[in-house]
């Protein structure tokens, strides 16, 4: 349950970058989960809200991409996402392979909207 | 509405750390391994008859983590090499700041093995790297022989899966090749050590493991990689 550590290291992040564009509100901040991150969604999502719950940041989206794991073939190159721990190569069967993704936790993106220009 | 495109690591900050740390064990040619398994999987068991069988000259040190208590550290301390306890107040893990500051009235050139024994946790301690040059995976033969593939980011990231406890074999419904079969499952060729620390059975598997990784990290000290 390291969720909330997580969660609390977007938050600085996005409050961070905020701090760079005054005037704007983060509306959505994205993020990449791979499957080997070890990381579950769910829990994560519940902890963010929990995190800007009655903050300046409270309503804020966070959007989680579960990205696959993915290998590429020492043979012939070719890369491939595992599948129910099927290591062999969909383009030559080898199953010499090395781990090429699937351990991220990254923040992608953060969505802002700019505050109407004041017509007073 | 704009989009600002962020690409950070979350836990960058931790493996700014990690690498800083990697790369001290790496120019004073230490070995850095990092134990992980579930509570009660016998990691502390491990480490008490691996302390106990070096040699008194062995320049090896531990630190320990857990949510609680210095009782781990009480344990290894027995045997006169330097442990620390990290207590971690309630984290589920071992994280690269908690280990530099623990080492830092540590003299690296004197330390040749270090060892983290992580918070028992199959799941967070497998997200922070901690500079180590190698995972190792404890399962005790008392849990199931499913638990790789259900906690596949664990074991595919550690090099060494240590068996522990195979002396309750007779009276458990652990099915040890199927065991052995679903890690290689989900990290072909992985390195496999059956032990029991109550019995002593396997020991000089998992020491000669250690001596082996040994002799690699010194040969790789001070020199550009």
């Amino acid at each position: 349950m390291h969720e909330l550590s997580i969660a609390q290291s977007v938050i600085h992040t996005v409050e961070a970058e905020a701090t760079r564009h005054p005037g704007a509100k983060p509306t959505k901040v994205g993020l990449r989960i791979g499957e080997l991150a070890a990381i579950d969604p769910d829990a994560l999502q519940f902890s963010f809200e929990a995190l800007t719950h009655e903050t300046e940041l409270e309503g804020l989206q966070l959007e989680i991409e579960v990205c696959p794991r993915r290998h590429r073939c020492l043979d012939c190159g070719t890369e491939f996402n595992i599948i129910d721990f099927d290591f062999r190569c969909t383009g030559c069967q080898s199953t010499r392979n090395d781990c090429i993704s699937g351990d991220q936790i990254e923040i992608a993106y953060l969505d802002l909207e700019e505050h109407e220009p004041s017509t007073a | 509405m704009s989009r600002v495109p962020l690409e950070k690591k979350v836990l960058s900050e931790n493996d700014r750390i990690a690498a800083e740390l990697r790369e001290r064990f790496r120019q004073n040619g230490l070995l850095c391994l990092n134990l992980i398994s579930s509570p009660g999987s016998g990691k502390t068991a491990l480490l008490e008859k691996t302390l106990e069988a070096l040699p008194k000259s062995e320049r090896v040190a531990v630190l320990t983590g857990d949510i609680q208590t210095e009782n781990d550290a009480a344990r290894l301390r027995r045997f006169g090499f330097p442990v620390k306890q990290i207590t971690t107040g309630g984290t589920c893990h071992l994280d690269a700041r908690m280990i530099e500051r623990h080492l830092a009235d540590w003299r690296l050139d004197e330390i040749d093995l270090l060892i983290f024994e992580n918070v028992g946790n199959l799941v967070c301690p497998s997200s922070y790297d901690l500079g180590e040059a190698a995972k190792v995976v404890l399962l005790s033969v008392t849990e199931g022989e499913d638990k790789p593939l259900k906690y596949p980011s664990i074991f595919f990231k550690s090099e060494l899966l240590v068996i522990t406890k195979t002396d309750l074999l007779p009276y458990v419904p652990f099915d040890l090749d199927k065991a052995e079969e679903n890690a290689r499952r989900v990290h072909p060729g992985m390195e496999i050590i059956r032990t029991s620390s109550t019995k002593g059975t396997g020991l000089n598997g998992w020491l000669g493991w250690l001596e082996r990784r040994k002799s690699t990290a010194t040969a790789g000290a001070g020199t550009l990689s």
